[in-house]
């Protein structure tokens, strides 16, 4: 096949968006690989509505927008190519592609990451106890229920109690399964209101607070999970034949470190600057492999930030940032992305993640311990977006150190 | 074959694992008719699956012991087995390391051990040399031991080789059969199973964890089975670089320790721990046991502390007291027990099929049918350093399934589920599925491909989905 000029790896929110800016912005020769059979990435079987909402300011379900982004950006000229893995990205900047009609190198002149965010699963959280059936990740229930309809079970422990927990129990619900409890080890819930109190009083499920689970039991199928009160550390076992572990996002980065592009040790996803470049020439990244768990939306416009500036200045977009600073945080911040910033160039925001509540809403930004700029947050909530806009950081100087925030 | 049936057969083997499966091929190439009985729905599916998948050169077993025997030749038998069945081998070499005055002064025994049990390669290295061989470990690590024959082995392949190469030749695989009882009679033997009686010529116990309790069957009790229970970590495949060998501890009066290994499927596998249960089927993982082997990972690679976890397990070894391999001929019977082998029994099985035939034939025992010369079955190719399906240009171009991706994290094709489904010795359950293929067995566990891998695996075999993920009725 022809070499593309732009390989996109990942036709989710961010990859498709990124794409079809290019495409609009007079790149020809655009390429977006997914190695899944359809296009759209995660909102494909996240099948409530709000989608779209912060990027094309309408809101529709998660398959219409993932059909929408797909056919805006096929048809603005962007190839799409589906059930084809990408499984390298050389250090001569080539690219395998793997599918069944066989095995291609594509030489394309950048190569943009969009490979997504993953739910961590019950071993990588290291949960103990049996290894029965019956044990899910968010992701994998919508896909059960959703795209395979395979059956799920009657009795359902959905561990987390952010935005995607939620969703967790509606998708039971659509299932049949009643969840008889949700778990967080947070002393709140960290969804919207509206949420959570639909879900406590018209569905009817338990949240237990300060809490986590403890272990798993049952030989073949999940019979009970056990629930510990971090408080008071009473163990409870509540009989369960299914346990839902939402959240808890990791990117999905093994192509980006198998390429060599620096990680950012907080979000483990390749360390960007608001355009998407990484630390190596002609590779960048956008959506949720650089900032895991935010929404489809704020994907979407980090993939339309990088394809916007790929497209006008395509020599600069693609040599690594070398001018500037870097971004830390201090805690109960745990992240903040882009975390390079140069700063006759800034980003249109700044996402921030919190480990903790806090009545603290105010960032400040400091650099060599001199006040350069601050926001007040909406609120300071953990596994939330807490977004933050560029010029907080618009008094910075290039040679001036690193730059940290810190809630007040 | 229908359950109730009234069969004869020369050879009952109790025990579809790692030795219960050699022994039946090694009989059947004899032309023996043998059947093999196992409670579990798959071969492999007791001890053997959680074995720690090291090739073993039998250097720190008891000089002069029959497991050092077997496991000497075992590993040469398994190493040219593995090779013509396809099935991956890495010949990574081990490094014992040191990390206290205690186990250093160790050290020189271990080497003198292994001369004794033939193992000339076996040196001591010092510490800067242990430092440029593995960079990544530990500040606290001191000299070692290198062996460098100690290689890593896909553990699962080579128990389904040996049941694939007997099934061909005629053997009858009983899954999901256990053994009730047994009946001695002057022409042979009745093995009661839930369903019916099986007539056999001889009886050879291979049962593992159940070993004690199928000899006290028939009156024996040389010894006892205490279900050992070892609970790993496996990283991610990021983690491999962090180290070439298989990384050793090196036991003491006081411990054993765990170990770090590469495995075959790229990835890191850390443990196990030991721990002495009674119940034969606990392998729940506990919170002790995975912060305990965590703090060890950190000390040995601090390294790993920064990767993913991909899977956590616990695996129960059939510790037997008195130690030791127990291979037992009761002539008089026409029994052979084969008890207490350990985790080197992965590579002694077929030394130990060899040395059980040689009892075997030692008592008299002779076969229906005639010697056959079958060749080892090729196994896919599931070695993260092997060609693998989805890197194939010629098996993809002969079935585009094979380029289509299911499983992601572990780059397992469609078409490798779906044969594992038809394989000679077919997957039944979707831990059968992994082991033939690995998918699933990746960093998202399932987060991507677990709807699909099912439903592929409902419409291939026929089965009702529900069913093979258990759902409560």
């Amino acid at each position: 096949m022809s070499d593309p000029a732009v390989l996109v790896v990942g036709a989710g929110p961010a990859g498709l968006s990124a794409a079809y800016e290019l495409a609009v912005g007079g790149v020809t020769g655009v390429l977006v690989v997914d190695r899944e059979a359809s296009a759209g990435g995660i909102p494909r079987h996240c099948d409530h509505t709000g989608f779209g909402v912060q990027d094309l300011h309408r809101a529709m379900t998660g398959p219409a927008y993932a059909r929408r982004l797909a056919d805006r950006a096929a048809g603005a000229g962007v190839r799409i190519r589906l059930s084809t893995t990408v499984a390298e990205v050389g250090s001569d900047g080539s690219a395998t592609l793997v599918g069944p009609d066989g095995i291609d190198a594509v030489r394309p002149r950048a190569v943009l990451l969009a490979t997504g965010a993953r739910e961590r699963p019950r071993s990588a959280r290291l949960v103990p106890g049996d290894r029965p059936a019956g044990v899910f990740t968010t992701g994998q229930l919508q896909q059960w229920v959703l795209l395979t309809g395979l059956p799920v079970g009657r009795r359902a422990v959905v561990v987390g109690a952010e935005h995607v927990a939620y969703s967790a129990v509606l998708t039971l619900r659509h299932a049949g399964v009643t969840t008889v409890a949700m778990v967080t080890s947070l002393p709140r819930h960290q969804s919207v209101p509206a949420f959570a109190w639909a879900t406590r009083l018209g569905l009817r499920v338990p949240l237990r607070t300060s809490s986590r689970v403890a272990s798993l039991h049952g030989h073949g199928r999940l019979e009970a999970v056990d629930v510990e009160d971090l408080v008071t550390g009473v163990v409870d076992r509540i009989p369960a034949d299914t346990v839902v572990f939402t959240g808890d996002w990791v990117p999905d980065h093994e192509l980006a470190r198998r390429a060599g592009v620096v990680t950012d040790p907080a979000t483990l996803g390749p360390r960007t600057d608001g355009w998407g470049r990484t630390s190596r020439p002609g590779v960048l990244a956008a959506g949720n492999l650089v900032h895991p768990g935010e929404t489809a939306g704020l994907a979407a416009l980090g993939g339309r930030a990088a394809g916007r500036r790929l497209a006008e200045t395509f020599q600069r977009a693609t040599t690594p940032p070398t001018a500037g600073a870097l971004l830390t945080v201090a805690p109960p911040l745990v992240s903040v992305v882009p975390a390079l910033v140069d700063p006759g160039d800034l980003p249109d925001r700044f996402l921030l993640r919190t480990s903790a509540f806090s009545d603290r809403r105010l960032v400040v930004a400091r650099q060599g311990g001199r006040e350069i700029g601050r926001h007040r947050l909406r609120h300071s909530v953990p596994n939330r977006s807490l977004g933050v806009p560029g010029t907080v950081v618009g008094a910075m100087v290039s040679d001036g150190g690193p730059v940290e925030l810190t809630l007040v | 074959m229908a359950p109730g049936g009234d069969v004869e057969f020369d050879v009952a083997v109790v025990g579809a694992g790692v030795v219960g499966c050699a022994i039946a091929r090694h009989l059947a190439r004899a032309g023996a008719s043998v059947v093999v009985l196992d409670r579990a729905v798959d071969v492999g599916d007791g001890t053997s699956k959680a074995n720690t998948a090291i090739l073993h050169t039998g250097f720190d077993t008891q000089p002069g012991s029959l497991e050092s025997q077997l496991v000497v030749r075992g590993r040469s038998l398994l190493a040219d087995y593995a090779a013509a069945a396809g099935i991956a081998v890495e010949p990574t070499g081990a490094l014992l390391v040191a990390w206290d005055d205690e186990q250093e002064a160790t050290l020189p025994s271990l080497v003198d051990k292994a001369a004794a049990n033939g193992c000339a390669d076996v040196v001591l290295v010092g510490a800067e040399e242990v430092r440029a061989r593995e960079p990544h470990l530990g500040p606290a690590a001191r000299s070692g031991v290198s062996v460098p024959s100690e290689w890593v082995i896909d553990p699962w392949s080579v128990t389904l080789a040996f049941a694939t190469e007997a099934v061909g030749i005629g053997t009858v695989l009983r899954l999901g059969t256990p053994v009730v009882g047994v009946h001695v009679g002057d022409e042979g033997l009745e093995v009661r199973t839930p369903d019916d009686v099986v007539r056999v010529r001889w009886l050879v116990n291979a049962a593992g964890l159940g070993a004690d309790r199928i000899d006290e069957m028939l009156g024996h009790r040389d010894f006892t089975v205490t279900p050992r229970r070892g609970e790993l970590i496996v990283f991610d495949k990021l983690a491999r670089r962090l180290l070439t060998r298989i990384l050793l501890p090196v036991p003491t009066a006081r411990s054993k320790g765990v170990l770090v290994s590469p495995t075959t499927w790229g990835n890191v596998l850390l443990g196990p721990t030991a721990e002495d249960l009674e119940d034969r089927t606990d392998t729940a993982t506990t919170a002790e046991g995975m912060e305990r082997l965590l703090a060890d990972g950190r000390r040995i690679l601090p390294d790993l502390g920064a990767e993913e976890v991909t899977a956590t397990y616990a695996g129960l070894r059939a510790a037997t007291e008195p130690g030791g391999y127990q291979i037992h001929l009761h002539g008089d019977q026409r029994f052979v027990s084969v008890g207490g082998i350990r985790s080197t029994g992965l590579t002694s099985a077929m030394a130990v099929a060899e040395h059980v035939a040689g009892l075997l034939d030692s008592a008299g025992a002779t076969w229906r049918g005639l010697p056959v010369a079958t060749a080892p079955p090729v196994m896919p190719p599931l070695g993260e350093r092997q060609v693998r399906p989805m890197r194939d240009p010629a098996r993809i171009a002969a079935d585009p399934a094979y380029g289509t991706a299911m499983c992601h994290c572990e780059q397992v094709s469609r078409g490798e589920v779906r044969d594992a489904c038809h394989a000679p010795v077919p997957a039944t359950d979707l831990g059968g599925v992994r082991r033939r293929s690995r998918a699933m067995n990746g960093r998202c566990q399932g987060f991507y491909c677990g709807a699909e891998v099912v439903a592929l695996m409902a419409a291939e075999t026929g089965t009702d989905p529900a069913a093979l993920t258990r759902v409560p009725r």
